[in-house]
């Protein structure tokens, strides 16, 4: 009666299926003030990118959790969870095809029934994951992905990014490289073959035209993300008249590039501007030389303001984790800080559990102060954070052997980050008109 | 007797069909993939049964979803069935062009030109930033014939169509199969110069597999890229074509429906690893793999052989 | 001048990289005509645990030289663990059936091998500096050449001289050739085909390690290496010939030449060059450079 297996093998499946959807009532709407909030975290929990982003992602997530759970965290956001309301957990890892991404947060919002979806590094997940997000009408909050298309490309009323785009990284080094180096007339870049690296060379050069309109370009190298090997690229900026090199290699390549470039005294030769260097400064120590010029794609770690949040910040997650937070941990802090804002004030305009209008209503355009900084949401309609960033040069204690960043610079969000009605290429190609940057 | 398989085959797409609406709409759109990705699959057991199996037919299904994107994104065409007969059309070109070379390979070096072919395209994707470069681009949903579901339907309509693509492919390869061309396969496989003693040039009817196989992937990468409403160049990498290799083999190459249930099965095996093994989901699924392997080495298709005690089926007709 | 000159160097260091990488495969796959996705393990393993041990013994202020023999002690080690447990454990169990099946179970073990390395070694990257620093470099105008890279060239071409030679003049080497060209042959001839598989599974793995180990200093050891070298390795091999120890050097300093002018000259084609290489070659030469065209058994 049955043809190849289908039919049987068929009901089993669906039957297992059945038996897996959750019981859980219906979506924020439905529930008292105190039930818990289910929050998605995604992230690389394996891979490549999981030593440099995931982990202290997941860290920061885990830890914030569990003290925001316990009303550990310090004021404004001493409440518990969100509004009284404890946060469930869930993570899930973000690695594999656009599919499998664009398949799990499905499962994420229809078979586990989140209330918020809270992460992704990669921007080829966050531009796959946020039509499917708009569709299911689902809250999200896009994490560290630094693409400027998300809300540029079309409006976006589920979808929330706290952390800014990578066009304010590469405008600050830009600033600060020239401040730096006196007359510079030729520079070169190393930046990895794929999104990330083309946008943020792209960017460096639109704002270098626009800041130092007689700087050429000696060598722009691409090699392929993940290469390993940068031998001829080394020998080939060792043989270029550079009088800077900007990259925005990070993790793993970074590492590799300058344990070659040093052995063969690049660095110390031509000075490396790293716009996100400052994720992997605790692994390089010594091996990076004083004067690289280091970003930190916004003012984090190093380059963060003091304060109460800060200083607890920082000392919870280095007691329990026994490593130093790097900026994913904080990009994460600020989403779910901000996510926390939104939710509380939410919650007391309608004097109840807020429903997921409500908190984009709220979140929309506000301002909220974070471990390192304060974020505005003043781009996207106000659901694009900007705020200020610093740029520093490396130093290494020798003394007490650790990486510090001497002459930090800092430039305010509206210097280096694109009015609220501009897109971010066409701000730099025209000059960057409408910064404020006193 | 012939008929029966056929007979069975449609009630069983007929029923998946009328179970969507009651399942949940997490499975619907996996589902959806899996079927989509099973058209690329069957395109590989038609060449596996002649002995070759490419490692880079990423390549045809990167091709039929791209075409859609482009379509999408720089006309105004958003017709479901004009946008997967243009991916179709285009995949169907490049296998053309493309079997004119390859058609003269065998074993590992049909693998490995297959290969650098998909990385090749690979490669021109990720340099051309128009196009996103690695972060790809969006795809709008579709409408049909005119009528643009809403919600839940979009799922559901997108659902019907690859199911009704994937039933009137399962159809026709079972034809094929059966065909003087189809089981010309078999022997290309064991003994070609044989073959070629009989008449017939081997070299074409490879091309002809070719070409079969590479439209199939294209109608599946269309499919696939209207389900998950994004293309990027990952599409044309060798870890995707790596993907479909391994469903390929659970599946086995006896069975047309194999395919279908060996490519929903992984996708749901891979869902569940995710959900309760995020950070071990590749030893998950690399021992469902071995297991497979050790205790079902004809594939998936083989346990409908085994269940009515007959020889399992290692070349049989579908 | 100096442009050629950094070609040629880069071209030599990074075929030593890709042969160092390949020729492991290289003889699995002539001798057993199994292509071994798990070889991205062998090196990733290698990788580890050089970057943990010799890193434990730098740290201890020992002597260099000692540092450097350590590393191949090491992955010799691990590959010998690693190779016995994967051939006598999983791989003997699927001899006989379809080539694809088996180049599945590899690939099956790799999936399975790679989340072993997250288990035992977790996410975060590792990194084994010492050795860089300590090779020294070597000032040609303005062209700095890192003595490391020199040690690797040279061990590459001392492997690739001695694997040829070992293959050749020694008993154990023309066993493996006559097992290379025909199996069913060597068998005939009362030669343990079954032992000489083994073996050299075992081989290939220690080598696969190696290259691991000796690429550990120069990159970051965190998940995920195993797979880009996977491709690379395969690549060189079709374009060398299956088995041909002489080949994979040969197609290792082709793609590392054609790389490195792209690298110099046309930045933008550098992502294609090793596939437009293999391609190429395979147009021309389709059972690579170096094997013989198999007379087709009718």
């Amino acid at each position: 009666m049955h043809h190849h297996g289908c039919p049987p093998t068929f009901v089993l499946v669906a039957g297992l299926s059945l038996s897996l959807s959750p019981f859980a009532a219906g979506g924020v709407h439905a529930e008292e003030p105190t039930t818990p909030v289910k929050i998605g975290f995604v992230t690389f929990l394996t891979g490549p990118a999981a030593a440099p982003f995931g982990i202290p992602d997941h860290n920061a997530a885990e830890l914030l959790v569990d003290n925001l759970n316990a009303g550990k965290v310090p004021a404004p956001y001493n409440q518990i969870g969100l509004g009284g309301a404890k946060i469930d957990a869930k993570f899930v890892d973000e690695a594999g095809s656009a599919a499998d991404v664009v398949t799990q947060f499905r499962n994420l919002v229809e078979r586990d029934h989140v209330d918020v979806v809270v992460g992704y590094v990669s921007s080829g997940s966050c531009l796959a994951v946020t039509p499917v997000a708009e569709e299911l009408k689902q809250l999200t909050l896009l994490d560290i992905c630094g693409t400027t298309r998300i809300f540029e490309e079309k409006p976006r009323h589920y979808v929330f990014r706290v952390n800014p785009h990578a066009t304010m990284d590469n405008v600050a080094a830009a600033k600060y490289v020239l401040d730096r180096i006196k007359d510079i007339s030729v520079y070169s870049g190393i930046n990895q073959n794929y999104a990330w690296g083309q946008d943020s060379w792209r960017d460096f050069r639109l704002a270098m035209k626009g800041l130092d309109p007689k700087a050429t370009v000696d060598k722009e190298l691409f090699p392929k993300f993940f290469a390993g090997e940068y031998g001829a690229e080394i020998s080939t900026l060792l043989t270029s008249s550079a009088q800077f090199i900007h990259s925005s290699f990070y993790d793993g390549d970074l590492e590799a590039f300058i344990y070659q470039a040093g052995a063969r005294g690049l660095p110390q030769r031509i000075p490396l501007v790293l716009t996100t260097g400052e994720s992997s400064l605790w692994r390089l120590g010594s091996k990076l030389p004083d004067g690289a010029i280091i970003g930190a794609r916004g003012p984090h770690t190093f380059f963060a303001h003091d304060g109460e949040l800060n200083t607890w910040f920082h000392k919870a997650y280095v007691d329990r984790f026994n490593e130093q937070p790097i900026y994913p941990a904080y990009d994460l802090a600020q989403s779910l800080l901000g996510l926390k804002t939104a939710w509380e004030k939410a919650q007391a305009k309608k004097g109840g559990r807020p429903a997921t209008e409500d908190v984009i209503a709220a979140f929309e355009g506000i301002s909220f102060k974070t471990p390192s900084t304060t974020v505005q949401m003043a781009l996207g309609n106000g659901h694009q954070g900007i705020s200020d960033t610093a740029v520093g040069t490396y130093k290494f204690n020798r003394a007490e052997n650790k990486p510090e960043i001497v002459d930090i610079v800092r430039y305010p969000a509206q210097c280096v980050n694109p009015p609220a009605d501009v897109d971010s290429v066409p701000w730099l190609e025209g000059g960057m008109k409408g910064a404020k940057c006193d | 007797m012939a008929r029966r398989p056929i007979v069975f085959g449609l009630l069983a797409f007929v029923i998946v069909a009328a179970a969507a609406p009651v399942l949940p709409t997490w499975l619907v759109s996996l589902a959806t993939v899996a079927f989509a990705n099973a058209l690329v699959v069957l395109g590989l057991i038609i060449l596996w049964r002649a002995g070759l199996v490419p490692f880079g037919q990423a390549l045809f299904y990167a091709i039929g979803a791209y075409a859609v994107a482009l379509i999408t994104r720089y006309t105004g065409m958003r017709d479901a069935l004009v946008l997967i007969a243009a991916g179709a059309v285009l995949s169907c070109l490049a296998a053309i062009l493309a079997g004119f070379l390859l058609a003269r390979y065998r074993e590992i070096f049909f693998s490995m030109l297959s290969l650098a072919m998909s990385m090749i395209l690979y490669g021109v994707l990720v340099k051309t930033e128009t196009l996103g470069s690695t972060d790809g681009f969006g795809v709008e949903p579709p409408t049909y014939f005119g009528y643009a579901p809403q919600g839940h339907m979009r799922l559901f309509v997108l659902f019907w169509l690859a199911l009704t693509f994937c039933a009137v492919s399962a159809l026709l390869i079972s034809l094929y199969f059966r065909s003087v061309a189809g089981s010309l396969a078999v022997p290309i496989r064991d003994n070609e110069i044989r073959l070629e003693f009989l008449g017939v040039s081997v070299d074409r009817l490879i091309h002809l597999n070719l070409v079969i196989s590479g439209t199939l992937a294209g109608v599946g990468g269309a499919l696939a890229a209207l389900s998950i409403e994004h293309v990027d160049p990952n599409m044309s990498y060798w870890t995707t074509s790596g993907g479909f290799v391994f469903v390929t083999i659970l599946s086995g190459a006896g069975s047309v429906a194999a395919a279908f249930v060996s490519s929903f099965a992984f996708e749901f095996l891979k869902s569940i690893a995710y959900d309760i093994l995020p950070g071990t989901w590749q030893i998950f699924l690399g021992t469902v793999l071995l297991i497979t392997i050790l205790f079902l080495p004809e594939g998936i298709g083989s346990l409908y052989g085994r269940l009515r005690r007959r020889k399992p089926q290692s070349m049989g007709t579908a | 001048m100096l442009t050629a000159f950094a070609i040629l160097t880069d071209g030599l260091v990074y075929a030593a990289y890709l042969f160092l990488v390949a020729v492991g495969l290289t003889l699995i796959f002539g001798v057993m005509r199994i292509l071994n996705v798990a070889h991205g393990s062998f090196y990733a393993f290698g990788a580890y645990g050089a970057a943990i041990a010799v890193g434990m013994y730098f740290d201890r202020g020992l002597p260099v030289a000692g540092g450097f023999l350590l590393m191949v002690i090491v992955a010799m080690a691990i590959g010998l663990v690693l190779g016995l447990v994967l051939e006598r454990g999983l791989l003997r169990l699927v001899y006989g059936k379809d080539e694809i099946v088996v180049v599945l179970v590899t690939y099956a073990a790799f999936l399975i091998l790679e989340d072993v390395i997250r288990l035992i070694w977790g996410p975060s990257s590792y990194a084994l500096y010492q050795p860089l620093g300590a090779a020294g470099t070597v000032d040609v105008g303005a062209l700095v050449l890192s003595g490391y890279d020199i040690g690797l060239v040279v061990l590459a071409a001392v492997l690739a001289i001695g694997a040829s030679f070992a293959l050749k003049h020694t008993r154990w080497g023309r066993l493996l050739t006559v097992v290379i060209f025909d199996r069913e042959l060597a068998a005939a001839f009362g030669i343990n085909v079954t032992l000489v598989y083994t073996i050299t599974f075992v081989i290939g793995a220690m080598l696969g390690a190696l290259g691991g180990a000796v690429m550990a200093p120069k990159i970051a050891v965190t998940l995920g290496i195993g797979v880009e070298v996977i491709v690379l390795a395969f690549a060189v091999v079709a374009i060398g010939g299956m088995g041909s120890v002489g080949g994979a050097f040969i197609g290792a300093l082709l793609v590392g030449e054609s790389r490195a002018a792209a690298v110099h000259l046309v930045p933008q084609v550098e992502l294609f060059v090793i596939y437009a290489v293999m391609a190429l070659v395979l147009v021309f030469r389709p059972q690579g450079l170096f094997t013989r065209a198999q007379p087709r058994k009718i």
